[in-house]
């Protein structure tokens, strides 16, 4: 075919090429769409068995608890030194619990925990999937009546959803605290005026509800592109390979892009 | 089973955590007690200029935070800034014939509304508006007088 190609045919391969592109794209995002559609359907079955919820909520949940709280400690603790730093050349050193909290609440707290989900147990997600799809799990449940999208997947999403939240929640605070240790603590940040201005500036409804909101989506869109990936898998050792990659990029992309029209349509005033 | 208690435990630790993490951070970095009292009443009150005032700038007296500001508009007859104030119901006792300054609270700080109280029998209720007011000090208009009066001063001496 490339041999033929006339020099005046290029441009139309090109356009091919980028067709074939933008028709695999939308393919697999109406895939996406209606896998969810079916996962959704199971969801009675996840109320009736709710055991295997917890199970999920531990292997995703609990697991990620650790980097969760260790990561949301140096962040907290380098907003805290690097805030200090800038905010003493206007002597306004007493602001730190605001600048700590609010860019806590508003924006690294989810956004970071999703990232670190993403890598610690969306990865581990569809790599789990993957290879039940590859080794034929999935199929001998099929054979057996068993639909693993109500029983497989259906548990794991809701899994991802309940942890997500609860996961950016502890980020933000023990990252506060980080902050509250290094200002407080170490540079002699007055310890009245850390919490006084904090709660002042921060707001329930505007700053740390609508983090929850942020953390919510965050979780239904990482866990979503991870099962997904994880049943869409080639089913090769390879295939698994790459699944787990397209995880942990995707919804790596997916979180940042829909933080900023979160944030966009959130915090315009 | 033993393992599944073990993980039903360990889940409901969890769970226990991120609801605490969730409940510390409205409680102790967000403004939740303050939020809980935000019902009173409503006084307005008009100004030339308001500055740098916004919704929720606070409102004090004596330097006590006894209300916010709830809206800010403005009164399309007369071209005045109209705020209007939520002030707690415990503070239903304010005269009359009290003032309303827009401060800057430090040189930078944000903005706020400091009322300073009369000496009327009667009080503001709902809806009342506050009639002596002052506008809020413009700097860069501070500075021009200042740079203005300083320039005929000089005049002066030299005549």
């Amino acid at each position: 075919m490339n041999k033929l190609a006339h020099w005046g045919q290029a441009p139309l391969e090109v356009l091919q090429v980028l067709g074939r592109y933008g028709l695999n794209f939308f393919e697999r995002l109406g895939r996406g769409h209606i896998f969810m559609a079916y996962v959704m359907m199971g969801l009675k079955e996840v109320v009736q068995r709710w055991q295997l919820v917890v199970i999920q909520i531990f292997s995703v949940g609990v697991l990620s608890f650790v980097i969760i709280v260790i990561s949301g400690l140096f962040v907290g603790m380098v907003l805290g030194l690097q805030g200090y730093n800038t905010l003493v050349d206007f002597g306004a050193e007493e602001s730190l619990g605001v600048l700590v909290a609010l860019s806590l609440v508003r924006e690294l707290g989810p956004v970071v925990a999703a990232l670190l989900y993403a890598g610690r147990a969306g990865s581990a997600l569809t790599a789990e999937i993957g290879l039940m799809k590859t080794t034929e799990q999935l199929s001998a449940m099929e054979m057996m009546a068993v639909d693993p999208l109500h029983r497989i997947i259906a548990p794991r999403f809701i899994a991802g959803i309940i942890s997500m939240p609860l996961l950016a929640a502890m980020f933000s605070a023990v990252g506060v605290f980080g902050g509250y240790f290094v200002g407080v603590g170490l540079l002699g940040v007055d310890d009245g005026a850390f919490w006084s201005q904090m709660q002042d500036a921060v707001d329930l409804r505007d700053d740390i509800f609508n983090g929850v909101i942020k953390s919510f989506v965050f979780g239904i869109a990482v866990t979503w592109i991870a099962v997904f990936e994880g049943y869409d898998t080639v089913p090769t050792s390879e295939g698994i390979s790459r699944a787990t990659t397209r995880t942990v990029v995707n919804s790596s992309l997916a979180v940042l892009g829909l933080d900023f029209i979160l944030t966009a349509l959130m915090f315009n005033e | 089973m033993l393992q599944s208690k073990f993980i039903e435990t360990v889940v409901g630790v969890f769970i226990a955590i991120g609801l605490a993490a969730l409940l510390m951070l409205s409680m102790k970095v967000s403004n939740l007690s303050s939020l809980a009292s935000e019902d009173g009443y409503v006084i307005k009150a008009r100004f030339l200029n308001i500055g740098g005032l916004k919704i929720r700038s606070p409102v004090k007296m004596a330097g006590v935070v006894i209300g916010r500001v709830t809206d800010i508009y403005i009164d399309e007859k007369t071209y005045d800034a109209v705020a209007e104030l939520t002030i707690d119901d415990d503070f239903n006792n304010i005269p009359e014939d009290t003032s309303a300054n827009i401060y800057t609270a430090g040189l930078l700080g944000e903005q706020y509304i400091s009322l300073a109280p009369g000496g009327e029998e009667t009080y503001l209720e709902a809806g009342g508006v506050i009639k002596i007011t002052s506008d809020a000090v413009v700097l860069e208009q501070l500075i021009g007088q200042f740079l203005y009066s300083k320039a005929a001063g000089d005049n002066k001496g030299d005549l």
